[in-house]
């Protein structure tokens, strides 16, 4: 099994029309992804990359039986594309826009809480189960199926990842970037639950990186069900070049969680696995799945 | 972006809000010109740079005179100043603000803030406003109130009255009050702004509000609504080097090691810098080639690295994705090289998206480069070129 996606995912396309709509979708369906139209306001009743396009959300779901939404909308509108989907009720949104202003994502966020949409990003690779379903704007080749998760804030350490796992032998069950805005939607602590609650992922791989404070939610959780699988961890910017800073506010509201070896303390004393360097990934999670079966 | 003192008084002045009067000046005679014009006989003199802690680094100075302004002047403009959020490299002082000085009977703390991890927008207030407040936060001689101001709507009246409340402000200041608030909660939605911070917002013996000094931050995403904003950049004394980068789709901020970086992706290159480190290695600067970069980007960006003479050699960490594959950067370095001409060590470690595509790149620039199969192996490779080994 997968999470998010399986073969069964119809996914239409909020900005299909646009540069990247047209050539994100293309490679998509050729990967093997069910895409079954497209949304661009104005546009409905055309056609694009043989597919129809519509001029609402609400409508090209009706009409295609589509049950996930993929946003290649630019950040001026990518805010309302988000809430269009998410008040037309679509079960699976993946934003791959990147630099949405942060305003924007309060709104988006506050339309999240009315609803049961799951919404993954914005500023997000997308979602892939390889052989299955991609949705997102990650480059394929090293991935392989199999049953390790990945769940990371950063699209190039994934990538990164992804290959590891398969030079170890391995391969990956579903990789989610669950987007590297500070304000997004789903959470690391969501998507692990996601991955517990799956029976073909044995193993778990959390990338996480310094800012914010939701490794130590993930830990937090963590430490409450102590999962039957292992889990890896990788926070990285131990070392990141410090910003000059503007103000007091910010460092009330960041306090010590978005440091990187707060993080890292908090997952192992919550029994993760922590990968050594970025370049152990692969070995740490082989060696560990390893000692578990 | 941040913004200065002096822009972000005249936002809030605009709005409403009251602000010292006073004069931006950029020679020490324009200083004493401006002092002459407000004709009062107490007048801060402000160091504008973007970052806090001046009045503690003697940046802020209070004087009497026209004559001693243009004396304290003269001793700020040209200096770097270093404050404790500066850094050690500081920031030059390009301009000083000259201001009336305010008489506080109070001074406050207040600031509105995007709260990431609760997803809203904040007030945080503390009834004593102060620069060294962060550690009377943490001795708990002082503590913060909080309201939530949602995705910026109004707060219900009475939850204004009761933060005046809990600041202990007397019930003849709460009406000037919940007008404050309401003008910051609108400059604050927009001008796409994720910090507003009057540090102190004093009260004065009319019974005045006014922002002695105020912090503001835009966010750089919402820009492309702002253009009025944008033009407000010419203003910063921003280093040359990040202000090219910013130009280009780069991020990039300087260090001070000796490896020059190039990575795609922010995670990438914060685990590239782990990884120089565990090595006993340092960089010269972090730059991440955003998705968008074109080659002649990423040349402009690798011209940046060859021309720094603190570089001993450049590490180049790429895992081509969908967006970026790693022929674009191949081009862009290969142009960088021939460009400037400059012989120093160049490791690659190319993977993912046309890596095998970028390598011919290089044969055809006919650029060396020591051609790395992982992360690790590279990283060691460009720590010792950097100690001077033979490789």
């Amino acid at each position: 099994m997968t999470i998010l996606v399986d073969q069964n995912t119809r996914v239409i396309c909020q900005g299909m029309t646009g540069w990247a709509g047209t050539h994100y979708s293309a490679a998509m369906m050729e990967y093997g992804t069910r895409i079954v139209g497209g949304v661009t306001p104005g546009k409905g009743g055309t056609y694009h990359l043989n597919l129809p396009v519509f001029d609402e959300v609400a409508e090209a779901m009706k009409e295609t039986g589509a049950n996930a939404s993929m946003i290649f909308v630019p950040p001026e509108n990518a805010a309302a594309a988000m809430i269009e989907a998410i008040e037309a009720g679509m079960p699976l949104v993946v934003a791959l826009t990147e630099r949405v202003p942060v305003q924007d994502m309060l709104r988006v966020r506050a339309a999240l809480k009315q609803s049961s949409t799951v919404l993954v990003g914005p500023n997000s690779q997308g979602i892939l189960s390889p052989g299955v379903c991609k949705i997102g704007v990650m480059a394929t080749g090293s991935e392989r199926k199999g049953h390790v998760g990945i769940l990371s804030r950063s699209a190039s350490l994934t990538s990164e990842v992804i290959a590891q796992v398969s030079a170890a032998g391995l391969g990956q069950s579903t990789t989610v970037g669950i987007g590297g805005d500070a304000i997004h939607g789903l959470s690391m602590r969501d998507c692990m639950e996601l991955f517990l609650a799956d029976d073909d992922t044995r193993g778990v791989i959390a990338i996480g990186e310094i800012g914010g404070s939701e490794e130590q939610e993930l830990a937090e959780f963590l430490a409450g069900i102590k999962p039957g699988i292992p889990v890896v961890g990788l926070v990285v910017g131990r070392y990141a070049p410090t910003e000059r800073r503007m103000g007091h506010a910010g460092a009330f509201a960041q306090s010590a969680a978005s440091d990187a070896g707060n993080k890292i303390s908090a997952l192992k004393d919550a029994g993760v696995i922590i990968a050594q360097s970025p370049h152990l990934v692969g070995e740490t999670i082989r060696e560990a799945m390893a000692a578990a079966a | 972006m941040k913004l200065h003192e002096f822009q972000s008084k005249a936002l809030l002045s605009a709005r409403g809000v009251n602000v010292p009067e006073g004069r931006v000046a950029l020679t020490p005679g324009e200083a004493r010109e401006a002092a002459e014009a407000l004709g009062v006989d107490r007048i801060a003199v402000k160091s504008q740079v973007l970052a806090g802690g001046r009045g503690l680094a003697g940046g802020v100075r209070l004087v009497s005179s026209a004559g001693d302004v243009e004396a304290a002047a003269a001793s700020m403009l040209g200096r770097t100043l270093i404050t404790e959020q500066t850094g050690p490299a500081g920031c030059r002082v390009n301009r000083v603000l000259i201001e009336t000085a305010v008489r506080p009977v109070r001074s406050l703390y207040l600031s509105l803030l995007v709260d990431a991890a609760r997803a809203e927008i904040a007030i945080l207030a503390g009834a004593e406003g102060s620069e060294d407040i962060e550690q009377r936060l943490q001795s708990g001689e002082t503590r913060l109130e909080r309201l939530s101001l949602g995705t910026g709507d109004a707060p219900e009246k009475a939850a204004v009255t009761g933060l005046a409340q809990r600041l202990g402000l007397g019930s003849g200041l709460h009406s000037a009050f919940a007008s404050l608030v309401d003008q910051l909660r609108l400059a604050f939605v927009e001008l796409d702004a994720t910090l507003i911070e009057l540090n102190p917002l004093v009260v004065t013996e009319e019974g005045k509000f006014v922002a002695v000094d105020v912090k503001m931050i835009i966010d750089d995403n919402a820009l492309f609504r702002h253009p009025e904003l944008v033009a407000l950049r010419e203003e910063h004394d921003g280093d040359e080097t990040e202000l090219v980068a910013q130009n280009r789709r780069l991020n990039y901020l300087r260090m001070d090691g000796n490896i020059g970086l190039a990575v795609n992706g922010a995670g990438l290159g914060l685990a590239t810098l782990d990884m120089v480190r565990a090595a006993n290695g340092s960089a010269a600067n972090f730059m991440d080639i955003r998705t968008t970069a074109t080659s002649l980007d990423v040349a402009h960006g690798f011209t940046l690295l060859l021309n720094n003479p603190a570089v001993r050699s450049i590490l180049v960490n790429v895992h081509g994705g969908g967006m970026q594959p790693c022929d674009t950067i191949a081009d862009g370095l290969g142009i960088a090289m021939r460009r400037t001409g400059r012989t120093c060590p160049v490791v690659v470690r190319l993977a993912g998206n046309n890596a095998e595509y970028a390598r011919f790149r290089f044969a055809n620039f006919g650029c060396k480069v020591i051609d790395c199969p992982d992360m690790w192996t590279a990283v060691n490779r460009a720590v010792s070129a950097a100690h001077g080994e033979r490789s």
